[in-house]
């Protein structure tokens, strides 16, 4: 039956116009990019190159298709969250809206499977933008600047990773912003839980976000005990793949701290939704 | 004594929304094969008591068995036999008609082919439309679908919240005629809530009225409405001297309405004789007599007793 139950929320997702706008916003944005970068890409190259052309030589095409993708997901990662809440924080909330969680908690499926269902469907569109998103910044960019080694400008110097070393990174550096993702689906079904109207969750999910970002980003002590559980502290993990030396023990705690954050939030929609009594 | 199966069986039901009481004691049963007419001013508990039936609002307090089962314990083993609306039949607009009912279909817990789908929308009426997104369509049309959606599994338990609701003069007989043809060519159980009450009386073979949130009555229709007053009407001349003779009898309490030629007033039906008698002796030319039982009367009866 759980299977049957996804393959509806799937049906309904890919049906509902709103599911098109965060594809279309990373082909629309990555797209910019890209042609940005084709017209004007080594004067954005030479601003980064500059400030260290007295002490080193650069041979050969630093702007290829691994610094664009690298580039375009520094860029999009934190439009993304915005685009993943807009769809999984109406999963309920819209459902509840819209008056079909009657008609849907009416049929001998149990609240919890119903639930499971919109989750694992979440998960499925996350990727979905995450293999777009991949798509457009990697084998686009690969395709029309083509291959190299990468330079990634640290802030105390740059790191160059050969050719060879990249693909992997890309891999494990999406599957880390896959899961922080998730957390952010999961936090916007969470909301969407509470409330019965589709921008609530949505509003919501972002305030959280930003509240959190700006609490990660101050430098006060008081905040500096909270700040590593914070999942936002998290979201930005990805970029640990592209160390050198890699912080695995980073990547291990970020991996934790964002599974934990999936686990308790589900833990809480659980609650809420077998509780909830239907009004609507 | 009714010999029939229990279909539901409620208990003493209960729900507090925080300190406000939504329902405060309500009780009935229905029986295999029953149309149960559910009756209740605004306000009354119906709509909570349905969704409560259905699983949709947990109890406070009571009990609810559905197929001789604790609706608590077997919840989905229950819910694969019943089909429902419930207030307005709400549907995903960006889906078309067809895709609807596929969706629900597809958790109903039984495998329903396109092939009954089709005939389904064919039976409301809707086959010209099963590819049209339900944005597009009108209450009626939502209701009718609506009524679809809750045959598609074949349940044996129907539970109709309002379904005559936006419905065009031939879409309400329709759907009498549908409630009635369920009942006697499929042997279904059908609870209906309805306002109409005119709907419960040719429908319904046992109701129930609730108020505030408690049973008033609940009962055989014909019963019921054979126990109250009947509304009575002469057909006399003339009709002044029959009201001044009405108003020095023992009758003189009953409510009365004059037209021109004739007498209308709310009596019980061992006073009907009396009265014509009465009539009769003060040379009153009686030409006709009609008796209305109605069921709203009743309705209003019941709830403004209770009411006071």
């Amino acid at each position: 039956m759980l299977i049957k139950c996804i393959y509806n929320e799937l049906l309904k997702i890919a049906y509902k116009p709103r599911s098109y706008i965060g594809i279309a916003g990373i082909i629309i944005i990555n797209a910019i990019i890209l042609f940005a970068m084709k017209v004007d890409g080594s004067f954005y190259i030479s601003l980064v190159t500059g400030q260290f052309e007295q002490t080193l030589a650069f041979e050969g095409g630093i702007l290829n298709g691994n610094l664009v993708a690298f580039i375009s997901i520094q860029m999009l990662i934190i439009h993304v969250p915005l685009l993943i809440a807009f769809v999984t924080g109406d999963l309920i909330s819209g459902e509840s809206a819209m008056g079909t969680i009657r008609l849907l908690l009416t049929k001998p499926v149990s609240r919890s499977t119903i639930l499971w269902s919109k989750f694992f469907a979440s998960v499925i569109y996350t990727l979905a933008v995450i293999l777009c998103l991949a798509f457009m910044s990697l084998t686009l960019g690969k395709i029309l600047f083509g291959a190299g080694d990468l330079i990634v400008l640290k802030f105390d110097g740059l790191v160059v990773f050969q050719e060879q070393d990249i693909n992997w990174r890309f891999l494990c550096g999406f599957s880390l912003a896959f899961l922080s993702l998730i957390t952010v689906a999961t936090l916007a079904l969470t909301l969407s839980c509470y409330s019965e109207n589709s921008i609530g969750p949505i509003v919501a999910t972002m305030g959280i976000i930003l509240v959190f970002t700006i609490i990660g980003s101050m430098d006060v002590p008081v905040f500096d005990r909270i700040r590593p559980f914070l999942f936002t502290t998290h979201m930005a993990a990805w970029r640990y793949f592209f160390d050198t030396p890699l912080q695995t023990k980073a990547i291990l705690h970020s991996i934790f701290i964002l599974t934990s954050h999936c686990v308790v939030l589900l833990g809480i929609a659980f609650y809420k939704f077998n509780r909830n009594d239907i009004l609507s | 004594m009714n010999h029939a199966k229990k279909i539901v069986e409620v208990k003493h039901l209960v729900k507090y929304y925080g300190k406000f009481c939504a329902v405060s004691d309500v009780s009935f049963d229905v029986y295999e094969n029953d149309v149960f007419g559910f009756l209740g001013p605004n306000g009354a508990g119906k709509s909570t008591t349905l969704r409560m039936l259905l699983s949709l609002i947990k109890p406070t307090h009571g009990t609810i068995a559905l197929f001789e089962k604790s609706l608590s314990d077997h919840r989905s083993a229950i819910l694969s036999k019943v089909g429902c609306i419930v207030e307005k039949p709400d549907f995903y607009k960006y889906l078309s008609a067809q895709k609807n009912l596929e969706v629900f279909a597809r958790i109903s817990g039984i495998g329903i082919s396109k092939t009954k789908i089709a005939e389904l929308l064919e039976f409301v009426g809707l086959q010209g439309r099963a590819n049209d997104k339900v944005s597009g369509f009108s209450h009626g049309m939502k209701q009718r679908l609506g009524i679809a959606q809750t045959l598609l599994h074949d349940p044996d338990l129907i539970i109709l919240d309002e379904p005559t609701t936006g419905l065009d003069p031939q879409g309400i007989i329709d759907v009498r005629n549908l409630i009635l043809q369920l009942k006697h060519e499929k042997r279904k159980t059908v609870i209906l809530s309805s306002h109409i009450l005119s709907e419960i009386e040719r429908i319904a073979n046992r109701m129930i009225i609730i108020n505030k949130g408690k049973t008033v009555v609940q009962g055989n229709v014909a019963d019921l409405v054979s126990s109250s007053a009947l509304i009575v009407t002469f057909n006399l001349t003339p009709v002044d001297k029959a009201l001044e003779v009405l108003r020095h009898s023992n009758f003189s309490a009953c409510k009365t309405l004059v037209n021109n030629a004739s007498l209308t007033l709310q009596t019980h039906a061992d006073a009907i004789a009396q009265i014509n008698a009465m009539f009769c002796s003060n040379d009153i030319q009686v030409s006709g007599i009609e008796v209305k039982r109605q069921l709203e009367d009743y309705f209003l009866q019941q709830v403004q007793s209770y009411a006071n």
